[in-house]
């Protein structure tokens, strides 16, 4: 005797005892294409480590003149004369250290919030609106985030931010020295608000997928809402959030034209966030379309070869103390 | 009674700064995009939607090209992009073994801190420098490889939060694995996948700096895939760097519109969703 | 189900045919398509020229990109773009690299002029400020820090210049620009060719980055007492106060169409064969001594002869009815002398 019961789960309709030949051989079709789709996907992620190695060594190949050349004082160096050839990256990796940093210090804790608050106390329909508009913030051209920077941050900075600050904390070497609007500080502060949308976004959809069922289990163990927020709902969603945070280091990192606009595109290592710096990603675009002569070519190449050294390291730097803040709960790749 | 009150007031502490966090980023939003309406919204016409740009000193031009120009280059990151990075995070989710999911993961983490002019250079050399010329291509392939690593943690994290009781439940009805992942793990957490890919289509759609050595840039019509293309960053970049005051106008309207079709797209995109929800 | 998938062909369809038709309605008259890159400075009136020689040649479409000279360089040496654009002339190294991988020379076409000029911002100053070459030289190097120095002062007599730090400005991308202003550094100052030389990017002693003559104007139109360089063309539009330069002949000159087509005058009977010559610091009474060609890098064998003619064509308006179109934008036009020369170079391209 053959039941006929059909049910429905997410659009697959399968019959329960019907051994008809038809649903024999999708059956079998089905299982065929199991081991395909698992090598499909594993295709997918192979190609992406392919890309990223394919992209390292041709960094490394067309960087082969000034490796050979400077060895390991480009690394040490704080010159940077195209016209005498001598190259030092030092100050390039101070400044793209210094800026991703502090642009993460604003912007984690500002978007973690704003998620949180968009995701647990904004009615739904608000929430959403919200999360749509600050996504648009991602899509603002970096130029206009340079150009917004130059033309009202500038200004907004010199007049009103810092005179107060240094009034207040003048005497911190970090906010020491004359401002003249383009900065380290400035640069900081666009960097925030490019990445800040990133953490938002994301943070915000991690949070709601979190069950409710969770949340209302802590409820009836007479929690305030806050509590719920930080001893469940945020350890569920960590890993997302984390994600969220290296998406937003990551965008830090390589952020090219809106910084090289702000930041004063001086190569030096200052103690003051008030005084010009540059960037890895900000020299490149500024220099690379102009530069002539191999040995400055493959200087500036050679760069991008050690932002990718620096990524590494922040990146796993960032993933010990996670790993060692969650005593390793997470199995977090 | 004491204890309660003090949490309570923790409670409501708390809660307003992440209000006070929450009204700080959306002033800035409000301001950055009233700001970008005031100055670009302004200068919009038809003609700016419909005419190619007008030499210098003269009016009626607009970037008809560069939107087309735009739409064809997003068409093609997406489509190298998001499949390759939604069936990435799928294996990521699901897979079982640790070390090569980590150097997956890693690999994706170094390849979304390239700047992006690093691409540009690396698209260049694969692609334009073989066929010694630009085209859209070359600059879709550029965008792409952006796209991927967004598009790929967002899919692989989206994916974890599904809890495993509804994949036990599609397993017991007989679906095979990947009929389980694509009937009823994915369309789960599509929504976050979706916002995911909303915010990546969003974040290369006013990238510059790789567009300029692959799809190079025109100031005609380019028909087909495989000419020099004019896209919308690119003409934002070179007017804004220009000295005409006419042409700072037009980049801001060209930034406006580069914004208004990130939005409606995205309002597409979640429409669909929510209309195949319902039906 | 059925109404959702007939909406999703639906859908889709409707793009393809968009996308199609799009693509179809665009790709039709037999079009002549061709690229050039490079130089930022002279986007504007090659844009302008390329937009009326596509009027009146409506099957030839010259597509002109501004990624920098460097970029012009090295895209039309790479075979990428059929011609190029670059404010500083190739050197004897780059050259054979050209030859060397495309098996034929390049040839370089004057255009038109610009001048670099000094702009300022003094809180309370609103004249024009006479700059030596030494003041130029002191003040870039950082050995002049404070305005009212006396190396500046007394050609200044007149403005009261304050005691305060002068804050300096210059290009923080590699730029014709920044070659022209430093080459004339160098060539009034064995200081400064020691210690910093020339080059489309040099190390400053001293100053702020500013990215593009954009960048740079807009700096020094926000920062009190600051000082930089920027085309004249960027000094007109945005209405800043730029100052005199003497020149060779110790006369200060202000810079503008006038003074700066009789520096290439003046330089036009040692122009070399190439037209590779730098026009920064020449001899002459009211010559502005910071000013430059711009060039145009052509192949002098191109094989396609459609392509031959076109570029030949333009080549030849360009020197005829382009040059009356350049004041009108605020360039200066090439001296009679130049455009003779150009008009016999023209003939070395062959097919």
């Amino acid at each position: 005797m053959s039941t006929n019961v059909s049910l429905q789960s997410s659009g697959f309709t399968h019959e329960l005892g019907a051994h008809n030949r038809r649903t024999r051989l999708v059956t079998r079709l089905a299982m065929l294409l199991d081991p395909l789709f698992f090598l499909l996907t594993l295709a997918c992620a192979a190609s992406i480590v392919a890309i990223t190695v394919l992209l390292v060594h041709q960094l490394y190949v067309h960087s082969a003149e000034s490796r050979n050349a400077l060895g390991w004082n480009f690394l040490i160096g704080q010159n940077w004369d195209p016209v005498a050839g001598d190259f030092g990256a030092l100050p390039f990796i101070f400044g793209t250290i210094v800026t991703s940093i502090i642009a993460l210090l604003i912007a984690a804790p500002l978007g973690i919030a704003t998620a949180v608050f968009l995701a647990e106390m904004a009615p739904p329909r608000l929430s959403r609106l919200m999360a749509f508009l600050i996504d648009l913030l991602a899509a603002v051209p970096s130029v206009i985030y340079g150009l917004l920077g130059i033309f009202l941050l500038a200004p907004f900075l010199t007049k009103a931010v810092v005179p107060p600050l240094q009034k207040a904390l003048g005497f911190l070497p970090i906010f020491s020295g004359p401002f003249y609007g383009v900065s380290l500080f400035t640069a900081c502060i666009v960097l925030a608000v490019m990445v800040v949308p990133f953490i938002v976004s994301i943070s915000r959809e991690v949070l709601l997928s979190v069950p409710r069922d969770q949340r209302e289990a802590s409820f009836a163990l007479a929690s305030t809402h806050w509590e719920t927020v930080w001893r469940v709902v945020l350890p569920q969603a960590r890993r997302g959030i984390y994600a969220s945070v290296f998406l937003a280091l990551a965008r830090a990192l390589g952020e090219t034209m809106a910084v090289t606009m702000v930041i004063g595109n001086t190569p030096q290592i200052a103690k003051s966030l008030f005084a010009p710096g540059y960037t890895i990603a900000a020299v490149v675009a500024n220099e690379f379309t102009e530069a002539t002569g191999d040995l400055y070519l493959s200087a500036l190449i050679e760069l991008g070869l050690v932002l990718f050294v620096v990524t590494i390291v922040i990146n796993g730097l960032s993933r010990l103390l996670i790993h060692a803040t969650t005593g390793g709960h997470d199995h977090h790749g | 009674m004491a204890r309660l009150a003090l949490r309570k007031s923790v409670n409501a502490v708390m809660f307003s700064l992440t209000f006070f966090c929450t009204v700080a980023c959306l002033g800035v939003l409000f301001f950055i995009l009233g700001y970008l309406f005031w100055n670009g919204g302004r200068d919009l016409n038809w003609n700016f939607f419909t005419k190619l740009p007008a030499p210098v000193g003269e009016s009626g031009g607009g970037m008809a090209n560069a939107i087309v120009g735009s739409g064809k280059l997003l068409l093609i990151a997406s489509a190298i992009g998001v499949p390759i990075g939604m069936l990435g995070g799928i294996y990521l989710a699901e897979c079982r073994g640790k070390t090569f999911p980590f150097i997956v993961r890693y690999a994706t983490d170094l390849l979304n801190g390239v700047p992006s002019i690093i691409i540009g250079i690396f698209a260049y050399t694969l692609i334009v420098l073989k066929v010694k010329h630009f085209s859209a291509w070359a600059g879709g392939f550029a965008l792409g490889i952006m796209m991927i690593p967004i598009a790929l943690r967002s899919t692989e994290e989206f994916l974890r939060q599904v809890p495993s009781s509804l994949r036990e439940a599609s397993l017991s009805l007989g679906a095979t694995r990947w009929q389980m992942i694509l009937t009823a793990v994915v369309p789960a957490a599509l929504r976050g996948i979706l916002a995911g890919i909303m915010l990546d289509l969003a974040r290369v759609a006013g990238e510059t700096a790789p567009l300029l050595f692959t799809s190079f840039g025109n100031r005609f019509w380019s028909g087909g895939f495989d000419k020099p293309t004019a896209s919308l960053p690119v003409m934002i970049f070179t007017y804004a760097i220009g000295p005409y005051e006419d042409w700072h106008r037009q980049a801001w309207a060209a930034g406006f519109v580069l914004l208004a079709m990130v939005f409606f797209f995205n309002l597409a995109a979640r429409g669909l969703m929510s209309w195949r929800r319902t039906h | 189900m059925k109404g959702e998938v007939t909406m999703k062909k639906a859908i889709v369809g409707a793009v393809l045919i968009a996308l199609t038709a799009g693509n179809v309605a665009l790709a039709d008259p037999p079009v002549l398509s061709i690229t050039g890159a490079g130089a930022t400075f002279p986007y504007p009136i090659y844009s302008k020229w390329f937009d009326t020689y596509h009027k009146l040649h409506t099957n030839i479409e010259i597509n002109y990109q501004s990624i920098g000279s460097g970029g012009g360089i090295r895209q039309v040496t790479e075979g990428t773009v059929d011609f190029g654009a670059t404010d500083g002339p190739m050197d004897d190294k780059a050259l054979k690299g050209f030859s060397d991988k495309r098996g034929c020379n390049v040839l370089h076409f004057p255009t038109v002029l610009g001048g670099v000029v000094p702009i300022y911002n003094i809180p309370g100053v609103e004249g024009e400020i006479k700059f030596t070459p030494e003041a130029l030289v002191g003040i870039y190097l950082g050995t002049i820090s404070k305005w009212n120095d006396p190396v500046i002062a007394k050609d200044n007599a007149h403005l009261k210049l304050p005691a305060n730090d002068i804050v300096v400005v210059h290009r923080s991308d590699g730029s014709g620009t920044t070659y022209i202003w430093v080459d004339f550094l160098s060539k009034v100052s064995k200081d400064w060719k020691e210690k910093v030389g020339v080059g489309t990017s040099v190390k400053w002693p001293v100053g702020l980055g500013g990215k593009g003559n954009e960048g740079v104007s807009g700096m020094v139109k926000q920062t009190p007492n600051s000082i930089g360089y920027v085309e004249l063309i960027y000094a007109l539009q945005n209405k800043m106060s730029y100052g005199s330069v003497k020149n060779a002949a110790g006369k200060f000159v202000k810079a503008n169409l006038k003074s700066v087509t009789a520096a290439a005058a003046g330089a036009a009977k040692n122009m070399p064969e190439d037209f590779r010559v730098s026009i920064t610091n020449p001899p002459g009474e009211d010559v502005y001594p910071i000013a430059s060609f711009t060039w145009l890098l052509v192949p002098d064998q191109i094989k396609d002869e459609a392509k031959r003619k076109a570029i030949v064509g333009f080549l030849q308006w360009m020197l005829d009815k382009g040059q009356k179109m350049t004041e009108a934008l605020q360039y200066a036009p090439l001296p009679k002398e130049v455009v003779e020369k150009e008009k016999k170079a023209i003939e070395k391209i062959h097919g």
